[in-house]
């Protein structure tokens, strides 16, 4: 063991760094898909539909800027751009006219309604973008690559990846908990996760609530999305490979839980990069493995809270 | 007969809308239409290539039936979906000849979908124009009275560039290897490996990557190739694939410590623009370049990039060939049944044997095939490089492989002929043009 | 419950009908009663308000055992059976695991391990041919090697007769104290246990069940389109037979081949005609039939045929 991590410590730092811009990105779409849950009690399948729309988007408009001339710097600018157009717009629609309808159904009404609109959603990005990829890198390759030492030679890093990716996931995660800590929409959206019910007695407008959070939440998704989509070609059927991956995630973190989702985004990223460099016939079920391994250990999930048993 | 009687009266009773696929010999009536089922991608990663070669099939067929048809009728196809699954696509394949009554079916862009297409070719008695999938296994693993390959296959489409590389570069000591993860990815890398290890025995192969096909982010495998430092990596992927590998890599400057063997390069190099760095060795599953060196009908082949530009603005791709090939063939095809015929309507088995040793007319040059039913195409490897006609990267030093040089023979499997393979292979390369 | 039985005669009447009518439906529809067979095992998780959201890895075991087996042995009537065996095998080991949670956990870890078994399929290339799959060995029937039409009746006629025993066998299970017991996961767990029943046990046997369902499904369809590929077990594929159940209405055994009928040839229609947005066209009646028929198909006819289910 200890002559094995001699041999190959080195690579495993070169995995870890791979791993947390991964970890970043798969935070962003779970802690959405996390809160999203929390508060309004459906797992939402189409969470990775508004990923992708976000992505696409964020390219577009990337490449509209770029192709009016304006600076580099405002690459950045469409990526928050689409995030927030992507939640402003289709997060109220979803919510107000479709989720709104099936609150209080039955848990696999409400699964298989977000199940639909996954697949429509997946037509309407064929129908708006196309099928050919769809790519805009600017924003990562503005800010260019740094060399990281490894033994007697360097290995270039996108400094977008290294650097930007995780500092904004981590950003996400101190700006929600303070958000839901510190200020009174907040502390809502925790009332109203912990018990609806006794939430709206104490006065709480939970249809305002749950407005809020999904909305949020599609922004979130969106901003992954955003933020993921120039490091990569846009093609359909990314959707189904991120929220899949998001389940996971959120399953494993306990529902509700955002630092959950961190720390778990955080084993998935570092357990996948590791994977593809020793075994890489088991990249794929990395996640799942994780998932439920915590699962047989924590069966509420690592931050979950055992739900009492209802008489 | 009498059966196939009541059973026609039967069917016409309950389902008006129902046809028969023709099946006994002699006289044979001409249809008003020549139905053509045509499977190809139209969703998912693999409709970078699905659709520009459905937009060319429209493009060609308007054009056919502009000039008559084929045989006096106009010509008219069915599209449906390889991506929702096999199942899917098994299905659709027995709706198109039994319910649309389709004469001729072009089949599959994937390899897993033609491995489930040529069995019902062969059960149905339907002749099918494999239109651009390139597994060797079809042909080596079985007969297929019914299938046709207008294209060549795996086997060439890699040792062409193999050998290329060869010459290019004789001294290269290690290799990595990146491929999808499918039958084309896995079975590529076999035949170069046994190519290679015959050819140039002591390679060593640094990593052996097969990501899943679809894949979005590459950072971790292009670590793991800047790490290990391989003299050369071989990718056969394609479409949204390769696109993100190469920007990923070229990113991270991976194209500066190695040379790129890109078979399949040709179809991504477009969306690419400058991106591919110039000097790594390029190819496109066959002759099928922009700048091909020497067209047998330069103005032929100007007319049809020109053609389809003007329409989709956009220059055509590889698949794009593949399908203006099928249809070549198709024209070709049905001429010579036709003729034999005397001028009557051929049946499906009249249609097949007119297939064999059937030689055709492609936008670069023309494609006989063989008794196996396997096109022999002409390869065309180069060095990606930029001048100021294209607006991406188009070959150099382009070496023209003839079919039969790089192809498999008749009646062997791919594996076993390569490892027969000698040194004096690469002597009898043609010089680049 | 006579009435449920003659509806079902009736369907399956017409399904024959339409099978000898339009010859390539009776592939479509031998695919549709082997999903309905699957989705039976949906609505016995559903009754004990579990959703499972990971089936089709069953599916895909039938399937694959098909595939892998053929080779050496080809007699279907061992095949099927065989199928449904691995199946309810895998879903022993599975079940004890997933039956210790409820609601979202349940759905999710049912997902997730259906994702390792789907990753593996895709991955083990050299056992598995990858995302390609592997092309299914012409199978003998009873030791008689058949003409290919002969094979594509016998086929539906299998599957119809297996459709009519899993039916028959869902409905009496439900109806069984067995079958009230999982109603009653549903509704108030604790209490079962109150009255000395392991709830665990009872959606263990109800796992077990729905995955031998889900097997012998996966041999039917492996068996008809002769081809599997590990999509057969792709999260989207449990998702559809889950679609189905609430399609047909989650009420009845006969809704869940009704359910898969209507789903298959919405599908083929819907490809056929808009072969760039089906996906578009299910998910839109999907939505349709929750939002203002959340009965189903067999809401809708057992309320036109005053029919109690």
């Amino acid at each position: 063991m200890v002559g094995w991590l001699q041999d190959n410590g080195l690579l495993l730092g070169l995995a870890a760094l791979d791993g947390l811009a991964y970890a970043a990105l798969v935070f962003m779409v779970a802690v959405g898909l996390n809160l999203v849950f929390g508060v309004l009690r459906i797992v939402n399948v189409a969470h990775g539909s508004l990923f992708a729309i976000g992505a696409y988007t964020a390219a577009s408009l990337g490449l509209f800027f770029a192709s009016q001339g304006l600076p580099p710097l405002a690459g950045y600018f469409a990526l928050v751009l689409a995030a927030a157009l992507v939640g402003a717009l289709l997060g109220p629609l979803i919510e107000r006219f479709l989720l709104r309808r099936i609150y209080g159904h039955e848990e696999v009404l409400q699964l298989l309604v977000t199940f639909a609109l996954f697949m429509i959603l997946e037509d309407v990005q064929k129908l708006v973008w196309g099928v050919q990829p769809v790519s805009q890198d600017l924003p990562m390759t503005y800010l260019g690559t740094i060399d990281v030492p490894f033994g007697d030679d360097v290995i270039p890093f996108t400094k977008y990846q290294l650097f930007v990716l995780p500092g904004i996931a981590v950003a996400t995660l101190v700006g929600l908990a303070l958000f839901l800590r510190r200020t009174l929409a907040g502390r809502m959206i925790v009332a109203v996760t912990a018990d609806k019910e006794a939430a709206t007695a104490m006065g709480i407008d939970a249809t305002r609530i749950m407005l809020l959070t999904f909305t949020a939440g599609a922004a979130l998704a969106a901003l992954g999305g955003a933020l993921a989509s120039p490091t990569t070609s846009l093609v359909p059927g990314v959707g189904a490979q991120t929220i899949v991956l998001s389940f996971a995630v959120v399953a494993t973190a306990g529902l509700g839980q955002i630092e959950g989702a961190a720390l778990t985004s955080l084993m998935m990223g570092l357990g996948r990069s590791v994977a593809v460099y020793f075994a890489p016939e088991f990249e794929v079920v990395v996640p799942y493995l994780i998932m439920v391994a915590v699962l047989l250990v924590r069966p509420q999930g690592l931050f979950g809270v055992l739900e009492t048993r209802r008489v | 007969m009498t059966q196939e009687l009541s059973r026609r009266a039967l069917m016409g009773a309950t389902a008006g809308s129902l046809l028969l696929a023709g099946g006994n010999a002699g006289a044979q009536q001409k249809p008003s239409e020549l139905r053509v089922g045509i499977t190809t991608f139209l969703s998912g990663p693999a409709s970078v290539f699905g659709v520009p070669s459905k937009q060319m099939a429209e493009l060609l067929f308007e054009q056919v039936n502009a000039q008559g048809g084929i045989g006096g009728i106009p010509v008219k196809p069915y599209f449906v979906d390889e991506a929702p699954g096999t199942e899917h696509l098994v299905g659709e394949y027995r709706r198109l000849v039994q319910n649309e009554g389709v004469h001729v079916m072009f089949a599959s862009i994937s390899s897993g979908s033609c491995l489930a297409c040529t069995p019902l070719s062969d059960e149905m008695r339907k002749t099918t124009l494999l239109w651009d999938c390139g597994t060797q296994r079809i042909f080596e693993e079985g007969k297929h009275p019914f299938a046709f390959r207008t294209q060549g296959f795996g086997t060439p489409e890699v040792l062409a560039p193999l050998l290329y590389l060869l010459k290019h570069k004789p001294d290269f000591k290690s290799i990595a290897v990146i491929n999808q993860d499918y039958a084309w990815g896995r079975d590529s890398w076999e035949l170069w490996k046994t190519a290679m290890d015959v050819l140039k025995p002591g390679v060593r192969v640094v990593a052996e990557m097969f990501p899943r096909l679809g894949a979005t982010d590459y950072s971790t495998e292009v670590t793991r190739l800047l790490a290990s430092r391989p003299e050369v990596i071989l990718t056969t992927s394609w479409g949204g694939d390769l696109v993100t590998l190469v920007r990923q890599a070229a990113e991270r400057r991976l194209f500066e410590r190695s040379t790129f063997v890109m078979p399949v390069a040709e179809a991504s190099l477009q969306l690419l623009g400058k991106t591919v760095p110039a000097g790594h060795v390029i190819g496109a599953r066959g002759d099928h370049w922009n700048n091909h060196p020497k067209p047998k009908d330069p103005a032929k082949l100007a007319k049809f990039v020109d053609g389809y530009r003007a329409r989709y603005n956009e220059y055509p791709i590889y698949p794009c060939h593949h399908m203006a090939q099928a249809i070549s063939a198709l024209q070709a095809g049905y001429a010579k049944a036709i003729a034999a015929k005397g001028g009557g309507w051929p049946n499906d088995q009249e249609l097949a044997n007119a297939f064999r040793g059937l030689t055709f007319d492609t936008p670069t040059s023309t494609i006989t095939l063989r008794e196996d039913g396997q096109g022999l195409e002409d390869q065309i490897v180069g060095l990606s490089s930029f001048n100021d006609k294209f607006p991406f990267a188009v070959p150099k030093d382009m070496i023209m492989f003839p079919a039969a040089m790089v192809s498999t023979p008749v009646g062997m499997k791919s594996v076993d002929w390569l490892k027969t393979l000698t040194p004096a292979i690469l002597a009898q390369t043609p010089a680049p043009i | 419950m006579i009435a449920e039985g003659l509806i079902a005669l009736v369907g399956a009447g017409v399904l024959l009908a339409v099978a000898i009518a339009v010859p390539w439906l009776k592939f479509v529809l031998t695919i549709a009663l082997a999903k309905g067979i699957a989705v039976l095992g949906i609505l016995l998780l559903l009754r004990a308000g579990q959703v499972s959201f990971g089936h089709a890895m069953f599916l895909a075991t039938g399937a694959y055992t098909v595939a892998f087996l053929a080779p050496a042995m080809p007699e279907a009537l061992l095949l099927i059976p065989l199928g449904g065996l691995f199946a309810g095998l895998l879903g022993l080991l599975v079940g004890l695991f997933v039956v210790r949670y409820r609601d979202i956990f349940f759905g999710m870890l049912n997902l997730a391990i259906s994702m390792v078994l789907y990753s593996l399929l895709e991955k083990l290339y050299h056992l598995t041919k990858g995302t390609d799959g592997i092309r299914v060995a012409r199978a003998t029937y009873a030791g008689f090697d058949l003409p290919r039409e002969t094979q594509e009746w016998l086929m539906f006629a299998i599957a119809l007769g297996l459709a009519a025993l899993f039916g028959t066998l869902v409905a009496a299970y439900l109806r069984s104290p067995m079958g009230r017991a999982l109603a009653g996961i549903k509704t108030r767990e604790t209490r079962l246990e109150f009255l000395g029943v392991s709830a665990r046990r009872v959606l263990l046997f109800a796992y077990v069940a729905s995955a031998v369902m889900g097997g012998i499904a996966g041999t039917l369809v492996a068996l008809t389109t002769r081809h599997v590929t590990p999509l057969l077990g792709y999260w989207t594929s449990s998702g559809e037979l889950v679609f189905i159940a609430i399609l047909g209405g989650a009420g009845s055994a006969v809704g869940a081949f009704l359910g898969a009928v209507a789903f298959e040839l919405v599908r083929v229609y819907a490809a056929a005609s808009v072969a760039d947005a089906w996906q578009m066209i299910l998910g839109g009646v999907l939505l349709l039939v929750i939002l203002f028929a959340p009965g189903g198909l067999w809401g809708i006819l057992a309320g036109r045929l005053k029919v109690r289910a």
